[in-house]
């Protein structure tokens, strides 16, 4: 047991500007111990001759214990809400970047449900710049696909992958694209520019007033339920709308067994479909709405024992590409309310990769390439995120995890980087620590607390929004 | 009637008030739950123990002039009513005044509510007033249950949207009681919107903790998924259904229920699930009707079989009252009471050894 990671976050500015970082005595995915040296933001040596390259640059070489520890590739998170612009009370850009950074991930996606919507240059451009300026990890803007995702009419798609935030990844997620012609206009339309359509599988008139899943705990708490058919049903019909349009199309937070058994068969069928699934969702069934506490409440709700198993078994499998947050935060009154009238989500920035290692790495159903597949390599690959998903090899860019399998911690959601302290793990004593996150060759987290990025005299707006953070 | 003859409900003398002895002592042993939320958790003991309270009430009362009994003398109950109702509401209102306490009434409407403010900030301001006693009507399901998690007050839930009613099911309970002599192996049968009753829910696991068989009976898509595990014989057929049951128990069919499309019309949900005379003779010599109201003459019921002798749905209504002032009685009690109450001020002990049924 260690620290809480996040305990401290007060910012350490002194390793911050260190051109060169050697790990030493790390396993790069579980495998050969080695050390590893990055310089000016790139892995120039890996194995015996690293520790000596890094001698001779002399002082300004952060050293990293990596003894015991593995070394991954940086993670990157295909599904995140940051919340800002809007929500500000809720999460900010650079809360969300810092626990991600703590979590142990260089790249976020960031959805467009923000307020006003990304569904513009003006929207996204700004995102991307309220990233850059933190400085803690790359965020990367998801468009929404239609204007103010309302699913009537195309947003500006090509206008948004044309500007300075380089959009490939188009979503309304929170809704559907239900509207079956304009979902197939939309992954047509995004073939101009190679990009994919992340759908959020939810037939909305079967799903009037759903609640959380529809089974047996519904019908006891009385709550309407969420049914199954009404994700599958969705994937199926845009697996078949992708198989014809030979587009890209990727499933959100996929939820259940008969969803994972439609993407299987389109797989095989060839259609160029991936899916993802949350870390919630590999850990919690639907018997943790009992006692109606909203921090469980979650769209696509938390589903039952069998479909548990059955996504842990696809994501094994590669039938699912990956592992996304959906981290989404909320604010206390958006959760202290009765269930009907909470809102819907959950963080995960920090928690995912503990999630993963309990539900898949220790049960032996996925090694430590597979994690470095489903959250780093795959998603960045979907997501067309340059410079990230990289192997660990001489010439890559510097993006890395160092991750402690044998150390645990427990969960305390009020010690999170968030704003908000929405997490469903709460108390849960979970295995993994993040002992260090490398973004471009510059440690962002070291051992549980936030490492500051450089002052830099155009970026006032974000050191006043992380001095926040790290107050 | 002798004066000085008391009641024997745990020990407790219920016709003096309360003084410095935390009134749930009356409860001790009974597993009584600190909220009534549901009956789905509420043990037999529990539910004995209350239905038990409620027929010495009854009897307390029964050779009186006046009802009024001053057990909850300087105790404050709240009714705070979210959703509209007038029978629930004035029965726990009844209930309340019957037994002397203060009660106060709060509708959403016309409060703060109505002006956007939380639940948990309502009820955090009714608690912060110094209640014993919140009786809780949402339309939410498991308001109830997070409102229990936010105040001091003991909760009572008087219908969370469609999770529970289960001082409904208690006084069903009661009633069949009275009528049947036990619900040990008796048969009844639920008829009707069982997906959107919070009626149906409570009734179903307080009958089958009390030992009574229990059948469903409605169109496929009245009824929930996934309720393979609940303690019932589910059926479409009315009329097998009813086949020598002992009780009917209709519930109440809403009539938007038909333009959301779960059956194609009033006549011809009627038609399949309409109890009416015929229907009724299949019952036992001794069956009973029952209905938590308000009705849909015509619809779930014929009128003349809501009006025949072996309906019971008045009895209902009355057993409501003790119902509720049992649970009152025994669950409002606790804590030190809010105002001076001597057990010199009480009125006259009324009540007689009573026997439990």
């Amino acid at each position: 047991m260690t620290d809480h990671p996040g305990t401290n976050r007060r910012a350490t500015t002194g390793t911050s500007t260190a051109a060169a970082v050697l790990i030493r005595g790390a396993a790069p995915y579980g495998e050969d111990v080695t050390d590893v040296l990055l310089t000016d933001g790139v892995i120039t040596h890996i194995g015996a001759g690293a520790a000596a390259a890094a001698a001779e640059r002399g002082a300004d070489v952060t050293e990293i214990d990596g003894d015991g520890a593995v070394l991954l590739p940086g993670l990157v998170d295909l599904h995140a809400h940051l919340r800002e612009p809007g929500r500000e009370d809720a999460e900010t850009v650079a809360s969300g970047s810092a626990a991600a950074a703590l979590g142990g991930y260089t790249a976020v996606f960031a959805m467009p449900n923000t307020r006003p919507v990304a569904d513009s240059v003006a929207v996204v451009e700004q995102v991307s710049r309220l990233g850059q300026a933190v400085g803690l990890v790359d965020v990367q803007p998801i468009g929404a696909v239609t204007v103010g995702r309302k699913g009537e009419r195309l947003a500006e798609l090509a206008a948004m992958a044309d500007s300075a935030a380089a959009v490939r990844v188009f979503s309304d997620d929170g809704d559907c694209v239900a509207d079956p012609l304009l979902m197939r206009r939309a992954l047509e339309y995004v073939r101009l520019f190679d990009g994919v359509i992340a759908q959020h599988a939810q037939e909305p008139r079967l799903t009037v007033g759903a609640q959380m899943h529809e089974g047996a705990v519904a019908a006891d708490l009385g709550l309407t339920g969420w049914p199954a058919a009404a994700e599958e049903s969705i994937i199926a019909r845009d697996c078949l709308l992708a198989e014809q349009t030979g587009s890209r199309l990727h499933v959100c937070h996929l939820s259940t067994a008969g969803a994972a058994r439609v993407v299987r068969e389109a797989k095989q069928r060839g259609v160029r479909v991936t899916a993802e699934v949350t870390p919630h969702h590999l850990l919690l069934a639907d018997e943790r709405a009992r006692g109606y506490d909203p921090v469980f409440k979650v769209n696509p709700p938390l589903r039952t024992d069998s479909d548990i198993a059955a996504l842990r078994g696809a994501l094994a499998d590669g039938t699912i590409d990956i592992v996304a947050t959906d981290h989404a935060p909320h604010a206390l009154h958006d959760k202290q309310c009765e269930w009907e009238a909470a809102a819907p989500g959950m963080l995960g920035l920090q928690t995912a990769l503990s999630v993963v290692i309990a539900t898949m790495v220790q049960p032996g159903l996925l090694d430590w390439r597979g994690v470095a597949a489903a959250m780093s390599e795959r998603p960045a690959r979907i997501g067309a995120l340059a410079g990230h998903g990289r192997p660990i090899a001489v010439g890559e860019p510097g993006n890395v995890t160092l991750v402690d399998p044998a150390a645990s911690w427990t969960v305390d959601g009020s010690r999170l980087a968030s704003l908000a302290t929405n997490t469903p793990f709460n108390g849960m004593t979970l295995p993994g620590t993040v002992r260090a996150t490398v973004l471009r060759g510059r440690p962002t987290a070291l051992d549980g607390e936030l490492v500051a990025p450089q002052p830099d005299s155009s970026r006032d707006r974000a050191t006043d929004s992380l001095s926040k953070v790290t107050a | 009637m002798t004066p000085t003859a008391t009641p024997t409900v745990g020990n407790s003398d219920m016709t003096a008030a309360p003084t410095t002895a935390r009134h749930s002592d009356a409860a001790a042993g009974s597993g009584l739950p600190r909220h009534l939320l549901d009956t789905r958790t509420l043990s037999a003991d529990a539910a004995e123990l209350i239905l038990d309270t409620a027929a010495q009430i009854e009897q307390a009362g029964a050779g009186r002039q006046i009802r009024k009994l001053p057990t909850l003398r300087g105790r404050t109950v709240v009714n705070l009513f979210f959703e509209d109702s007038t029978r629930t509401r004035s029965s726990f209102e009844l209930a309340g005044k019957l037994l002397s306490a203060d009660v106060i009434n709060i509708s959403g409407k016309g409060s703060s509510v109505s002006k956007g403010e939380s639940l948990r900030d309502t009820v955090a301001t009714v608690d912060a007033m110094g209640v014993d006693a919140i009786v809780l009507r949402h339309k939410a399901s498991g308001a109830a249950a997070r409102v229990a998690g936010w105040v001091d007050a003991t909760v009572i839930n008087a219908g969370d949207g469609t999770h529970e009613h289960p001082t409904q099911a208690l006084l069903d309970a009661y009633v069949m009681r009275r009528r049947l002599g036990t619900l040990a192996g008796r048969t009844v049968t639920i008829v009707g919107d069982v997906l959107h009753s919070r009626v149906a829910r409570s009734n179903i696991w307080l009958l089958n903790t009390l030992g009574a068989d229990v059948r469903l009976v409605c169109p496929p898509t009245l009824v929930p998924a996934g309720v393979e595990n609940w303690p019932v014989q589910l059926g479409h057929d009315l009329d097998q259904a009813l086949d020598g049951a002992d009780v009917a128990m209709m519930l109440r069919v809403q009539a938007e229920r038909m333009t959301s499309g779960y059956f194609p019309s009033a006549a011809e949900y009627s038609r399949l699930y309409g109890l009416n005379e015929r229907r009724r003779r299949l019952l036992r010599p001794d069956g009973i009707v029952m209905h938590p109201g308000p009705m849909n003459r015509g619809m779930e019921i014929a009128p003349a079989t809501a009006d025949a002798a072996n309906s019971v749905i008045l009895d209902q209504v009355a057993a409501g009252v003790n119902i509720r002032m049992a649970v009152l009685y025994l669950m409002a009690g606790s804590g030190p009471a809010t105002a001076d109450a001597q057990p010199s001020d009480a009125a006259p002990a009324a009540a007689t050894e009573t026997e439990t049924a």
